[in-house]
């Protein structure tokens, strides 16, 4: 193990030293109850060993440049550098991948401030040519830092209480097509799905302000549409109106007018960027609206195993900026998502405590100190047929959104939501008195069929479609990846 | 599907009613849970009307669900034509929230609601719900109660 270089032997020659021996590989370091924690998977160049890999991805995550500076010496520079004391190699991977465990002291970072979280951990690093690829896998975020943020602006428990909806999934769909729809047919399409049965309708991430549906057009007819179902069915609902926008100053005048038509919810893209979110998630606080991001774009970053950041980090993230609800996947549906993964995912947006668990991807302990949960939402090929393995998978604090599902019901639209509320409700029942729906999911739905054709229709219809493919991104079972 | 003559709030508005058995074994899994079981009635069936009134105190610890049933009967014997719901309440430490609730009595008319539209400036409208159930006088609602 190569010493940390000091003083003298530090400064005496300008130039490059290795990483390790500039303080960035620590392995005797004891990580303390304050400090960040983060878990890097690397895969370092040929001939660059994962020490050095990782004490240069600890080194330029914090404080370092290329070569040594001699005005580290006007600091405490030991305190401010981040130190990695771990690598662990993942077995079976070809190049070899490491995971490195690095501590940043709580100091690193500024209260309340995702973006500056992100441009420290992963601001730099990335492109930096002493790894082949290189994804953060996990954030251990400190209960001290946690306390300076807000969280969601309302949070699973208060959102159920403003719907006056307890005990089951919502419901929600996508309007379908996405683009291209009138503001007045898009309408139609709100009005049929919330009278059906469903909680929700949606935005798509891309219906913002187009030539043939501008905001303003399509905020008044989805109200209208919304308004009307609660009058067919005496229970809230709600659209989720996309204020997705160039600027922050054109998504406050269209959530202004959401609010003042009254809706009780709207959306925002990733793509908006951390701190939009973090100006909408305060807006929404104040103004008593719940929040939905739509996480457009994430799986640029989040998909491929070997790069990137794991989706977990984003869903920590954005549970501390403050949403009301977030798409964490389906496991069942058409999109990415093996189950271990998003029920880890699912636990990292809605429980107080994450116990480190390899199976489930949590490489660290995760204590949320009470901040309020963020409602997972589910969306992507899923449908009334699958509703057992929803349940089974994905619990009731969920947003099950089923677009195709509801609107290419051949009785019509109201019909498909209908079909999808009564599944949601059988399976409940099914449950509660002590069922193994899992494995009676096909008999109980077939039951339920009997006095809903919506739902019979939709079984005939979707009840063999499946989406069977391999997952790219799955966690390592490996023998001591937690610390916490 | 909704002819505006059947709301649906509460989870199992989708399904059949409830039989009393039915009801009995959801109670039973509020209690296997440790939640408290609330019977609430109202004839105002407004989706934002949140406090209905009590049927007496939430039962908390109760052990057999016939008890809590025999609560809901003696609340439909005296509120026959008022909705009736039963709440179980989760008040764990990060939830203290209701669980689940769902209907157990409906009215045999259920007037449904009027959707009022005030037109205000550049076509934006403010809308009310207006419950039918709400247009006799308060006195009169409450024709087969004890008040």
């Amino acid at each position: 193990m190569a010493e940390t270089l000091k003083g003298a032997e530090r400064y005496k020659k300008a130039g490059v030293i290795p990483y390790k021996e500039m303080g960035y590989w620590r392995p005797d370091y004891e990580p303390e109850e304050t400090d960040v924690l983060a878990a890097f998977r690397i895969t370092p160049q040929s001939g660059v060993e994962p020490e050095e890999a990782g004490a240069a991805v600890a080194g330029e995550s914090s404080t370092a440049t290329w070569t040594v500076v001699w005005t580290d010496m006007l600091t405490a520079y030991d305190n401010y550098q981040g130190k990695c004391y771990k690598v662990v190699p993942v077995p079976g991977t070809q190049p070899q991948q490491y995971i490195a465990y690095i501590a940043y002291k709580l100091d690193l970072f500024e209260e309340g401030s995702v973006p500056n979280i992100a441009s420290s951990i992963i601001g730099n690093v990335f492109g930096f040519k002493a790894v082949k690829a290189l994804r953060l896998e996990d954030l251990r975020i400190p209960t001290q830092y946690l306390k300076t943020f807000q969280g969601p602006p309302h949070g699973i428990v208060v959102e159920r209480e403003m719907l006056n909806k307890y005990g089951r999934p919502l419901l929600g769909a996508t309007i379908k097509p996405k683009l291209g729809l009138s503001a007045r047919n898009y309408g139609r399409v709100v009005y049929e799905a919330l009278k059906g049965g469903l909680d929700f309708t949606k935005d798509d991430e891309n219906t913002n302000s187009q030539p043939f549906n501008r905001w303003r057009d399509r905020y008044l007819y989805c109200i209208e549409a919304v308004n009307r179902a609660i009058e067919q069915t005496g229970e809230i609902k709600g659209h989720y109106l996309n204020v997705t926008a160039a600027t922050m100053e054109e998504m406050y005048e269209r959530a202004e007018f959401a609010k003042e038509l009254g809706s009780v919810i709207i959306m925002i893209d990733l793509t908006i960027g951390f701190t939009a979110m973090g100006s909408m998630s305060r807006w929404a606080r104040e103004n008593s609206m719940i929040l939905h991001l739509h996480r457009a774009g994430h799986s640029t970053y989040t998909r491929q195993k070997n790069h990137g950041i794991n989706f977990r980090v984003l869903a920590k993230w954005c549970r501390m900026i403050g949403v009301d609800h977030i798409h964490a996947g389906t496991v069942v549906g058409k999109l990415e998502g093996d189950p271990g993964s998003v029920r880890g995912y699912y636990n990292t947006c809605r429980e107080d405590f994450n116990p480190a668990d390899p199976a489930l991807g949590h490489y660290f302990d995760q204590d949320w100190i009470h901040l309020p949960g963020v409602m997972p939402v589910a969306s992507g090929g899923i449908h009334a047929g699958q509703m057992h393995q929803l349940l089974h998978y994905l619990g009731e604090d969920t947003v099950l959104q089923f677009g195709g599902g509801t609107i290419g019901h051949p009785m019509g639209i109201a019909a498909g939501a209908a079909a999808n509320r009564v599944a949601t409700e059988a399976m409940i029942k099914a449950r509660n008195e002590g069922r193994d729906f899992l494995r009676e999911g096909p008999d109980i739905l077939k039951a339920a069929a009997k006095s809903s054709p919506e739902l019979a229709s939709a079984l005939d219809v979707w009840g063999d479609v499946t989406f069977e493919f391999e997952s790219t991104d799955t966690p390592d079972v490996i023998a001591t990846p937690t610390e916490s | 599907m909704s002819t505006g003559l059947h709301i649906t709030q509460g989870t199992f508005s989708y399904l059949p009613d409830l039989t009393d058995e039915e009801i009995k074994a959801q109670i039973q899994y509020g209690i296997d849970n440790g939640w408290a079981v609330a019977i609430e009635f109202t004839d105002d069936p407004h989706p934002r009307n949140v406090y209905w009134e009590m049927w007496g105190m939430p039962m908390f610890d109760i052990e057999d669900p016939a008890a809590a049933l025999h609560e809901v009967k003696r609340c439909r014997e005296a509120f026959p034509e008022h909705y009736i719901r039963v709440s179980l309440y989760n008040p764990a430490l990060t939830k203290m929230t209701t669980a689940l609730q769902f209907l157990v009595n409906r009215p045999p008319h259920e007037p449904g609601f009027r959707l009022d539209r005030q037109e205000a400036r550049d076509r934006s409208i403010r809308y009310t719900i207006h419950p039918y159930a709400a247009d006799l006088p308060h006195g009169d609602r409450y024709r087969n109660g004890r008040e």
